[in-house]
């Protein structure tokens, strides 16, 4: 009997050192946390799981006793009073007054970092507004007006390290700094989650929603959509480079630059020849637009439309020009009109009435789309 | 005239044919029927389960497209709750709930017919709402999962109506079924079988019943305000027109989680049956078993946000969804408690029954110390949504629910067909079914809490390794079901009689009256009530 106890109390042992002891450093529990309050959540996970762990080898070793001891074949005499002793009369009381003990010791300890997450005068030194869409992410800086989209990695294969969680252009942010994370969608429930440096929080449709981070070490996280989001749920990873506040300065005023180049270069009177648009247009066609309409413009049928040989991509431009800014209500196809300046609008117009035999010769430009804003 | 002489016939015996099942106002029979149609689809149920295990054995996608996938995921988790562990609940009452109280037969027998009829029509709809989806031109298949939240659910195609109109037929079926017997218990007992001298099984049953009344129109409405949504521009849950996409989730979990109690009490009732006949001495906490369910009853009906922590409520309701959930683990620990006081000084033997029961006891602890942990709001927005969730839900809902099933099968098989069931066949299944289905949920948790979420098709090889066990063994565990129905089978065309007390200890405590019945027991039992001292 003392070795079944004995072989128990070893195999919960081992249950509760695997969560305690691998704690940092392993792949089967919460990631090491990079987050204050994450550090806090984790903490407070341990505790619970310390709980659960004891609970569990009480019950367990008071099944198992009376499981060796208390049976027929041993020739037990059952207590036919024993719900009757002082015990089975009071039990409904001691019971509850033990069980409240635990939950209180829980709930009192979840109340301070409960205080926190709810804190809503929390300072923030930054805030970057994140904008889920099926299936990619959109991340906008609101204090330099940076803004790009995050779209899957879709060159690695089940055999990479990161395959589904890697991302053309990863979310950077400073390390040490206070950053408000805001969460929105356009379109259906997402969730952004990475689990070493912030808590989940939905992306709702009509709602902002708040999360915080100070991420406390450099590094590469990693995380993905939490929230069933359709058909690409599983497709939508989510990749943070956190950098020295240094290096990050350095990466935004690039990014500024970057985009007001771009800005210029779409709204200056240039006329665009069809090869440059062809080329612009099929690489923001491909990275964007073949999600859904896929890369030879077929569509899915019944579900997304083709384009090729369809009466929107081969008819009256500025009907087309506007299906592509503001959308068509009521179906999957979203409005486009601030995630793309006009260059690339007139350059994924110009390549969806010229490829796949469209080839109706239209060269859009930047103006003819600033006209239809 | 006419009438007398079909009533003349209808006390001699079952009439033949098929008309015995189709119209069938005999406990019995539709008691029979609700088991056998919860049978047939826990192998469809299963079946969808066994291809979400086979897509994710390892990384990459093999078998099936992402949609296809998740439709899979739905159909798993409505085709377990609805047509199986609900309808199973729902035989046993209607075998059981009669003859343990002395009542000839369900207070509202036409209405029985009714409500397990509806069944298998919903069953039909619900898997059309699969097969739909590859008609061209009818949209996106079901990919929500069975939470149906907006506004993906907007999104979807065809099949979504379809599942609209099954819930609908099933939450009917279920308020009839549950009406039928909240009033048999309360209007149908022998004289002297007082509320307290009524088996645990009716107890919990008449909880169950009550709380199905109160939620299953809360879910009729909310989808059908998606119907409304979807089809009559409506803007109950679109945010540009001025609607709640949150709104659907309050009314979903209103209803979605007083319904994990409505699986969970019947095999409650069952194991409380089940554990003082196996130990030969009366249940230990008759009473405070009671107050447990009737506060299980009431915390459950004013807990249900805890499902969305993550919908960025206020910290108000919040804390108090916290709390009362964590106060959940008081009547659950008070249950689980007087089960095991029920066993510990007891004289136990190990058929099969107590063999499940035992295991429950333990396995069902181990999802509700999982369940604080969930309870825990920061904690819980670390573990929202991953298969953390998706293990701590099924060590709840299979050893809550299902296994608990099985027992009462092994339980009353004897009395229902008047033969023993095999005893090594049904030790065989239990240790292959039990062991199959910790080895296939146990390893959920670590990757759950590594970072997996739920509903995804394809993962990141980090995960791929206990995925790979999860699967292997999850095959193993469907398996295993075949063995079960092999055994009922068998059972059902013969073997060794069981006579009217099939079980030594069966008339310890508080049973019911099924026992003084033959086995079978006869077409019309207790004609006239007999009287209870």
């Amino acid at each position: 009997m003392n070795y079944i106890k004995n072989k128990i109390a070893s195999a919960t042992g081992v249950v509760s050192s695997l969560l305690v002891n691998n704690a940092y450093a392993n792949k089967y529990n919460l990631p090491e946390p990079a987050d204050p309050v994450v550090q806090q959540i984790f903490d407070l996970h341990m505790m619970t799981s310390l709980i659960a762990t004891i609970i569990m080898v009480i019950v367990t070793l008071i099944v198992v006793y009376s499981l060796i001891v208390h049976r027929k074949d041993k020739g037990y005499v059952p207590d036919q009073n024993f719900h009757k002793s002082w015990f089975g009369r009071w039990a409904w009381l001691l019971v509850p007054i033990f069980v409240l003990g635990v939950d209180f010791a829980i709930a009192k300890s979840a109340h301070h970092t409960l205080d926190t997450i709810f804190d809503e005068h929390a300072e923030a030194d930054m805030t970057v507004k994140i904008t889920g869409s099926q299936w990619k992410w959109s991340y906008e800086y609101l204090d330099s007006g940076v803004k790009f989209t995050s779209n899957l990695n879709k060159d690695l294969t089940p055999e990479d390290e990161f395959y589904l969680r890697d991302v053309d252009k990863p979310l950077v942010l400073p390390v040490n700094t206070k950053v408000r994370l805001l969460h929105t969608t356009t379109d259906v429930l997402h969730d952004w989650w990475v689990p070493a440096i912030a808590f989940k929080v939905d992306a709702i449709p009509g709602y902002i929603t708040e999360t915080r981070t100070e991420i406390l070490r450099e590094g590469t996280y990693r995380g993905q959509c939490a929230e069933n989001c359709g058909t690409g749920h599983a497709f939508m990873p989510i990749v943070v480079k956190a950098v020295s506040k240094e290096k990050f300065a350095e990466w935004r005023d690039q990014q500024v630059a970057a985009a007001a180049a771009a800005a210029a270069e779409a709204s200056s009177d240039k006329e665009w020849t069809m090869e440059e648009m062809m080329a612009k247009g099929e690489e923001a066609f491909n990275k964007t637009c073949a999600a859904c309409h896929q890369v030879t413009g077929e569509g899915v049928p019944g579900v997304f439309k083709a384009l090729k040989g369809s009466a929107k991509a081969t008819g009256d431009v500025k009907v087309h020009i506007q299906t592509v800014l503001n959308g068509v209500a009521g179906t999957a196809m979203a409005a486009w009109k601030d995630q793309f300046n006009d260059l690339e609008i007139a350059a994924i117009i110009t390549y969806e009435r010229n490829a796949w035999g469209n080839n109706t010769g239209d060269v859009v430009q930047p103006k003819d789309v600033a006209a239809e804003r | 005239m006419s009438t007398d002489v079909a009533h003349e016939e209808h006390h001699h015996g079952p009439p033949k044919g098929i008309g015995r099942w189709l119209f069938s106002t005999n406990h019995k029979d539709i008691g029979t029927m609700y088991l056998t149609f919860a049978l047939t689809m826990l192998f469809v149920g299963g079946a969808s389960a066994m291809y979400i295990r086979a897509e994710l054995f390892m990384p990459g996608i093999q078998f099936m497209e992402p949609d296809f996938y998740n439709n899979m995921v739905t159909n798993h988790a409505l085709i377990m709750v609805f047509a199986v562990v609900m309808p199973a609940a729902a035989g046993l009452a209607n075998w059981m709930i009669p003859m343990m109280i002395g009542a000839p037969d369900m207070a509202l027998p036409r209405l029985n017919n009714l409500s397990f009829w509806l069944l298998p029509a919903a069953a039909v709809m619900l898997i059309l709402s699969t097969i739909v989806p590859f008609m061209p031109g009818t949209g996106t298949a079901v990919n929500t999962g069975w939470t149906l939240y907006p506004p993906l659910s907007i999104q979807a195609g065809m099949g979504m109506d379809f599942v609209i109109f099954t819930v609908h037929i099933l939450g009917v079926s279920s308020i009839l079924a549950s009406i039928n017997i909240v009033v048999t218990i309360l209007n149908m007992r022998a004289p002297g079988m007082t509320l307290f001298k009524m088996p645990m099984f009716c107890w919990a049953w008449l909880f169950t019943g009550l709380l199905l009344i109160i939620i299953a129109p809360v879910l009729a409405g909310g989808v059908t305000m998606l119907l409304f949504d979807r089809h009559f521009g409506t803007s109950f849950f679109d945010a540009a027109g001025g609607g709640d996409p949150v709104l659907f989730q309050h009314l979903f979990w209103f209803f979605g989680h007083p319904e994990v109690y409505v699986l969970l009490l019947p095999s409650i009732g069952v194991i409380a049956m089940i554990i003082p006949t196996f130990s030969r001495k009366p249940l230990f906490g008759y009473k405070s078993l009671v107050g447990g369910m009737a506060v299980l009853f009431t915390l459950g009906l004013v807990a249900w946000a805890h499902h969305q922590y993550t919908v960025g409520m206020a910290a108000g309701p919040t804390t108090w969804f916290m709390i009362i959930t964590i106060l959940i683990s008081i009547p659950v620990g008070l249950m689980l408690l007087n089960f095991m006081m029920t066993m510990w000084r007891g004289a136990m033997t190990f058929e099969t029954p107590m063999l499940f029961a035992v295991s429950i006891v333990l396995m069902f602890s181990f999802a509700g110390v999982t369940g604080i942990m969930l309870a825990v709001v920061p904690a819980d927005l670390e573990y929202h949504d991953s298969m953390f969730v998706v293990a701590h839900f099924h060590y709840a809902l299979i050893p809550g629910a299902l296994l608990g099933l099985f027992a009462a099968a092994f339980y009353w098989l004897p009395k229902w067909t008047g033969n023993m069931y095999d005893e090594r066949l049904g030790k065989i299944f239990f240790w292959w079914n039990v062991i199959a289905f910790n080895l296939t949920f146990f390893p959920q948790h670590f990757y759950g809490l590594a970072g997996m979420p739920r509903r995804i098709v394809d993962y990141n090889p980090a995960f791929a390794d206990l995925n790979m066990l999860s699967s292997i063994a999850a095959f193993a565990y469907g398996i295993s079901h075949l063995l079960f129905l092999y055994i009922v089978i068998k059972t059902v065309k013969g073997g060794v009689k069981a006579g009217n007390k099939p079980w030594e200890g069966a008339q310890v405590g508080t049973t019911g009256l099924e026992w003084d019945l033959s086995s079978p027991p006869p077409f019309h039992s207790y004609a006239t009530p007999p009287v209870v001292k």
